[in-house]
């Protein structure tokens, strides 16, 4: 998993880097709970995306797009040369998620907070059909400004949704700033457990606690859960850490080297 | 389609909401993957009978309109048919991006079902009357946009968009309206019907404009001028072939609508004609926001009459 982490983030920051601006600090912040999803939870298969029996995944924050790219093309849901292709004229990779464009892809999101009503009402279906599958969505704690969010927890907890886990990325910044000083968020894990959900919160850059946090989730019977991932914005390359300014970002050319630093050093780490 | 057209419209007996509440449990009945959705109005459409017997097909999502259609977009992934209904700027204005986006966008498929078109909703006054929802709804790419003439093609239509994909919006009003087809009447999604034929002035209309065209129609007659009146129910995609066919016969052209001038029926039938030679003439709101009234009332302050599409007529043909 740990290794898994380290490829998607390569060639998160290698796509980004081709395209030379993008969305690199949410999606830095989600690259362990992708590679643990992506490393046995879901219930995948790559060469049929469209899967009946498959587990869903909706990334609701749709502007990290890009990390989830990375890794549906590890797991060999397309070439790994169409990461080459990010946000071209007429790609099938869009900045934001797109259920039609890219295989892999379970619901098209990018305006925040319709993602997660998606999910929801997956999660509902699978459940009126008396199905198995589990669904998975990941919300942003800048999302989380939108009303919409608190609207799909109450559907969730009303109609017992514990086919649903719901991954909110804690990485506290937001596009204008800190999320503190834009709408503060105070206590999102106890905000969302006061909605009914069984509720933890683990570092999100720690694969074996999200790991743990996932199983555990998976055997809470008649509410939904959330895991709330305490994560660094722009995770995994210094100077973009916690950078205020790091929602979206066109590179520099002295960032352009610390993210060709970075990618060596990962690269190193893993050889 | 086989359309039965009456030669005098007669006061039905029939809601509209008892009939989507019956064809609603009709298609459940034969098809489980049919889901209905409700945002606390089901006491107003009458849809607790259907909740009764299916209560595995019916979620009530409470006042919660923005996630309604997202868990309907959830369903129709998982290959259901969601037909969600609520008040008409509830199921637009309230919910608009969610449509937009993860509906028509996604390419999902979702039935909405706005009530109480416009005047239709009387007391409930001007935050619950739409006079904007086919503008908004015909401005998002690829959705269906009509307005249900009467009980008989309610019933036709809804069984119809069970397997029509993509967003498709059936505006009506919730109670009686005057029957103008016979029972078992089938409609074509995009076709105009000619209710009357006409050859000075056609009268194109939605709705409980219909009602209002046939009388105007009569009035005319009596003056001397024969007036064609078409049932114009799908607003989009419109019946571009048969506006034109009447545009070159009639020359003028007279709409009637329910709803703001601005984006309904009435801009769908001048962009239809942008480059024919007819004159287009628009009787409906004129860009004003709704008020508490009976609907007669209101159709009077508005304009909404027979007698306002006769003098839109007169004054417009030379």
């Amino acid at each position: 998993m740990k290794n898994f982490s380290k490829q998607i983030r390569i060639e998160l920051i290698n796509m980004l880097l081709k395209r030379g601006f993008g969305h690199l600090g949410g999606s830095m912040s989600i690259v362990e709970t992708l590679s643990v999803l992506y490393s046995g939870v879901m219930k995948i298969d790559p060469s049929n995306p469209s899967w009946e029996e498959r587990d869903y995944l909706v990334l609701s924050k749709g502007h990290a797009g890009p990390a989830l790219y990375s890794t549906l093309a590890l797991k060999g849901y397309f070439d790994i040369s169409l990461l080459q292709t990010l946000n071209d004229n007429g790609t099938s990779l869009p900045s934001h998620c797109d259920r039609i464009l890219t295989p892999g892809i379970d619901m098209t999101t990018g305006s925040l907070g319709q993602g997660i009503s998606a999910a929801v009402g997956i999660a509902m279906g699978i459940k009126i059909e008396d199905k198995q599958n589990r669904v998975y969505a990941i919300i942003g704690d800048g999302e989380m400004n939108e009303g919409q969010c608190y609207e799909a927890f109450q559907f969730s907890v009303h109609n017992h949704l514990d086919n649903l886990i719901v991954f909110v990325d804690e990485n506290k910044i937001q596009l204008d700033g800190f999320t503190k000083d834009i709408i503060n968020p105070l206590d999102l894990e106890a905000k969302i457990k006061a909605f009914g959900f069984n509720t933890v919160r683990v570092d999100g850059h720690d694969e074996e606690a999200i790991l743990n946090a996932i199983n555990n989730a998976k055997n809470v019977k008649g509410v939904p859960s959330c895991i709330v991932l305490d994560t660094i914005k722009g995770k995994g390359a210094e100077g973009f850490e916690n950078l205020v300014s790091n929602h979206h970002v066109r590179f520099s050319n002295d960032q352009n080297v610390i993210l060709h630093k970075a990618v060596a050093k990962l690269e190193e780490e893993l050889s | 389609m086989s359309v039965t057209i009456l030669q005098e419209q007669i006061n039905s007996p029939v809601e509209l909401r008892s009939v989507y509440a019956n064809t609603l449990s009709d298609i459940i009945e034969k098809n489980k993957k049919v889901i209905a959705l409700e945002a606390d109005l089901m006491g107003a459409i009458k849809t607790d009978s259907v909740q009764k017997k299916f209560p595995n097909n019916f979620i009530n999502c409470g006042i919660m309109e923005a996630n309604m259609v997202g868990v309907a977009s959830g369903l129709s992934l998982r290959g259901f048919t969601p037909y969600m209904h609520t008040f008409g700027p509830f199921a637009t204005r309230r919910c608009f991006d969610q449509l937009f986006l993860s509906i028509g966008y996604a390419k999902l498929d979702l039935n909405v079902i706005g009530s109480d078109a416009g005047v239709c909703a009387a007391h409930n006054g001007g935050t619950h009357m739409p006079f904007e929802d086919l503008s908004l709804v015909r401005a998002i790419p690829t959705a269906v946009v009509m307005e249900m003439s009467d009980a008989v093609m309610f019933e036709n239509i809804l069984h119809q968009v069970e397997s029509l994909h993509g967003l498709n919006y059936i505006r009506i009003t919730r109670k009686n309206m005057a029957q103008l087809y016979e029972e078992n009447s089938t409609f074509e999604i995009g076709k105009g019907i000619v209710l009357r034929e006409g050859t000075d002035v056609t009268i194109v209309a939605t709705g409980i404009m219909l009602n209002e065209a046939l009388q105007a129609r009569d009035i005319l007659a009596k003056e001397g001028i024969s007036a064609a009146v078409i049932d114009m129910f799908t607003i989009k995609p419109i019946d571009e072939s048969l506006l034109k066919d009447f545009a070159a016969k009639t020359k003028l052209i007279v709409t009637a609508e329910n709803h703001n001038i601005i984006g309904g029926l009435g801009s769908a039938v001048l962009e239809a004609l942008e480059t024919s030679r007819a004159k287009v003439v628009r009787v409906g709101v004129r860009d004003r926001f709704g008020q508490v009234g009976t609907q007669e009332y209101l159709q009077e302050v508005y304009g909404l009459t027979a007698q306002a599409i006769v003098t839109a007529v007169k004054e417009n043909l030379n």
